[in-house]
């Protein structure tokens, strides 16, 4: 067991040391805050689209088009459709796209209808005004045939539908697109750290072999010990980056992104009281609460006028869009699956290091090993957050052990049952265990075999050589 | 005294050959020990099994009596022909590591780097990755990480390759100094010079199978020919029913050289009384054999007509 840990502190401390670990570590959270800057800066797709509407029909569309939470139509400027094209590309800040109806739309033919936008206009503002316009055509045939508007509203059953979680504490109600963005945030995490350092893992395995150091270590330690202390140290290098980001991407997106994000950030504080200046992390506060505000940034509110926020009750971290998720079963799950996964996948990334000699045969035993990964990853998408976070197929690649720490990570955000993540956990650590075993098998004989061109039969053999 | 290291039938067969087919060796405390043979002759599996690498498949080590367990591997230093250290590490971490690694407590382990650094002129470069060294500086390097925990039995594959004469000699001398200072020597050598000049005893291994064995003096005097070498001035007409010559060579200045060898229950003496009526003598001596002639011999006699594939050891 010394020596174990010997070895786990060597691939630990050599790693990070390294200066590329410590620019990974500063970059990747200046990266974070400033993209959760620039989606809190572009508006992050949360107002509504305001499409101008010009109309040479004599349908008074307008008044017959519906504003939803999607889009909102507003009388076009202008006299002329020249002369709206042109108020609109002056005023492009304020309305996204322009409307135009021709003289001749009528009820009966609809061709014709034009949208214009600055530059292309996207799929979704398209379809959302599509299905605008129509739904106004639709009631304007209703109203042509006779029907009263009472009539109508009578016909039309409407059905409003809330998600609401029992499971969950609080309200249970919360943003659907911050689970799905969770899901997939947390699970392109496990998969692309498994993949990163699992590939460190086989580096690290086959670099030994080929400085020929193998066979010293090998005198001295079992090669068991050597394979799991190599694993081990770069689990605790991946923990290591892990804490650092969080701890830095929380500094700059509480600190930094709302210095950066007002002109006059304390006037803003001042505009909201009560609201979270700097959020405490959501593990540890149900709802976030009012922190310290800076000294500076209060002496300044006194001279400032306050101003309204951009956008009343917009959050100014990322961090309290996590509220109101189960948030410690989230981060221990994450943590749990992604060891797991991490350890069962880099046994099977050492043991094909120990089996080539160089970094190039490596190639073809790699592809066995990724697809799995990448099968789960992709699979999984269409499964869970496409599909039925608790669906069948969603149970089963959650439980499978090679897949399992992509599936369970991506279905935590949407509430997993207990009892599934507990068989699901018992199931990724005796797969671990069993991949280990055989990992260890192959490493043990491959990392004193030189020369040969290893095939999948011969690593076959290797597993049931003795001794 | 019991042998240090002790193989008894010792057995490995890996897929398609037998690498050890029954071989039985003794190293005697506090000596240098040679074990030689062909490439492929199955030398680095027994050094493998020594060092706990592999496992035999028949047979049992014993070291001081006992079977050989993990609790002897801090006995043991290995240095395997095949040198390698982690490249990207200060020549004193690496040197602490691997040390720690034989079960030596850290602060042992660092007076004694420090005392090995002076000693091999190493000390300036404790603090550079290995990479930064040269090639006879990373192999005094890793000389100093086989001894370091003072084991009591060294294993040296190859020792001096990539040195130059004057660290060649240096690290003859710290074997020799390991040596009295009570540590056992298994010496795995081609360099038959230097086998002749620091090994004790030896043992030759051919095909998988040990051909011979014994102290190096003995086994020179079982492969005496009872042949003699003759320098001198002149023309000898050696023609005598008592001895033949192997070699004749005549020499500038009417000198020549000669092997003679005395048939049995002939003595030295009666040659050289022959000779002496002949030819004015200036050199006569007994034709001892080297390491190397007997390797040939004996590996040539125990070889069939192809030669032993390479590697595969």
């Amino acid at each position: 067991m010394d020596k174990i840990w010997l070895i786990i502190q060597r691939e630990y401390l050599t790693r990070v040391r390294k200066k590329s670990f410590l620019v990974i570590s500063l970059l990747a959270p200046v990266l974070l805050a400033g993209s959760s800057l620039a989606i809190a800066k572009l508006g992050g797709g949360g107002s509504p689209d305001v499409v101008a509407v010009y109309d040479e029909s004599n349908l008074h569309l307008l008044a017959h088009l519906v504003n939803t939470d999607d889009v909102q139509f507003v009388p076009a400027l202008g006299a002329s459709l020249a002369a709206s094209e042109e108020a609109f590309k002056k005023a492009k800040t304020k309305e996204d796209a322009l409307l135009y109806v021709p003289a001749s739309v009528s009820i009966d033919s609809t061709g014709g209808v034009q949208l214009l936008g600055n530059g292309n206009v996207p799929l979704r503002r398209q379809s959302n005004v599509r299905a605008a316009v129509s739904k106004a055509l639709g009631a304007l045939k209703m109203e042509r045939s006779g029907l009263k508007q009472s009539t109508i509203d009578d016909l039309q059953a409407r059905i409003e539908l809330t998600a609401v979680d029992l499971t969950r504490q609080g309200d249970g109600r919360n943003d659907v697109r911050t689970t799905t963005s969770m899901a997939y945030v947390l699970s392109i995490l496990v998969y692309f750290f498994i993949f990163v350092y699992g590939v460190q893992v086989m580096r690290g395995v086959s670099e030994e072999k080929s400085n020929r150091i193998m066979e010293v270590m090998i005198s001295s330690v079992k090669p068991f010990q050597l394979m799991m202390g190599k694993i081990l140290g770069i689990a605790g290098v991946v923990l290591t980056q892990f804490g650092l980001w969080l701890a830095l991407s929380w500094g700059l997106t509480t600190v930094l992104v709302p210095l950066l994000l007002s002109d006059k950030p304390a006037a803003v504080v001042a505009a909201r009281p009560g609201a979270p200046a700097a959020v405490v992390p959501p593990a540890v506060n149900d709802r976030p609460l009012v922190a310290n505000t800076t000294p500076s940034s209060a002496a300044a509110a006194a001279d400032a006028p306050p101003v309204a926020a951009p956008r009343p009750g917009a959050p100014f971290s990322i961090w309290a869009l996590l509220d109101g998720l189960p948030i410690g079963r989230i981060i221990g799950g994450f943590l749990f699956f992604f060891l797991g996964g991490y350890l069962l996948y880099s046994a099977m990334f050492a043991a094909i290091g120990s089996a080539v000699d160089d970094q190039t045969d490596a190639q073809q035993f790699m592809f066995p090993v990724t697809i799995p990964l990448i099968l789960s990853y992709v699979v999984s998408i269409n499964v869970i957050i496409n599909g039925d976070p608790n669906g069948p197929l969603a149970f089963w690649l959650s439980m499978i052990p090679f897949t399992s720490p992509i599936a369970m990570v991506m279905r935590l955000p949407f509430g997993v049952p207990l009892w599934q993540l507990l068989l699901s956990g018992t199931l990724l650590v005796a797969g671990f265990v069993g991949v280990t075993w055989v990992a260890a098998r192959i490493y043990r004989v491959g990392i004193l075999m030189y020369g040969k061109k290893v095939t999948y039969k011969e690593l076959g053999k290797w597993m049931f050589y003795k001794g | 005294m019991t042998p240090i290291l002790e193989a008894l039938d010792v057995r490995k067969t890996y897929a398609a050959h037998t690498a050890l087919d029954g071989v039985s060796l003794a190293i005697p405390e506090q000596s240098i020990f040679g074990l030689l043979g062909p490439n492929g002759a199955g030398k680095t599996s027994l050094i493998r099994i020594i060092t706990q690498i592999t496992g035999a498949d028949g047979g049992e080590i014993r070291f001081r009596g006992q079977r050989l367990g993990p609790a002897h591997i801090g006995e043991i230093g290995y240095l395997p022909e095949e040198r390698g250290l982690y490249k990207k590490m200060q020549v004193g971490e690496q040197l602490l590591y691997l040390a720690r690694l034989r079960g030596l407590t850290r602060a042992d382990a660092v007076a004694r780097i420090k005392q090995w650094l002076a000693r091999l002129d190493l000390t300036p470069w404790a603090q550079k990755n290995v990479e930064d060294l040269s090639k006879g500086m990373q192999q005094k390097v890793q000389f100093i990480a086989t001894v370091l925990h003072q084991p009591k039995l060294i294993i040296l594959d190859e020792p001096f390759s990539g040195f130059d004469p004057i660290n060649a000699n240096l690290i003859k001398d710290e074997i020799l100094d390991l040596r009295a200072q009570g540590a056992t020597i298994i010496f795995s050598t081609h360099r038959m010079e230097s086998v002749e000049e620091l090994c004790d005893s030896i043992a030759l291994i051919n095909k998988s199978r040990k051909v011979l064995d014994g102290p190096v003096s003995a086994i020179k005097n079982q492969f005496k020919t009872n042949t003699y070498e003759v320098e001198g001035k002149g023309r000898p007409l050696l023609t005598h029913p008592d001895f033949e010559v192997v070699e004749q060579k005549a020499r500038e200045n009417d000198h020549f050289y000669a092997q003679v060898k005395l048939h049995a229950g002939v003595t030295p003496n009666e040659l050289l009384r022959f000779l002496i009526g002949q030819v004015e003598v200036h050199a006569f001596r007994e034709r001892i054999p080297s390491i190397n002639e007997i390797f040939i011999q004996r590996v040539g006699e125990t070889m069939p007509e192809t030669a032993p594939a390479e590697a595969a050891s």
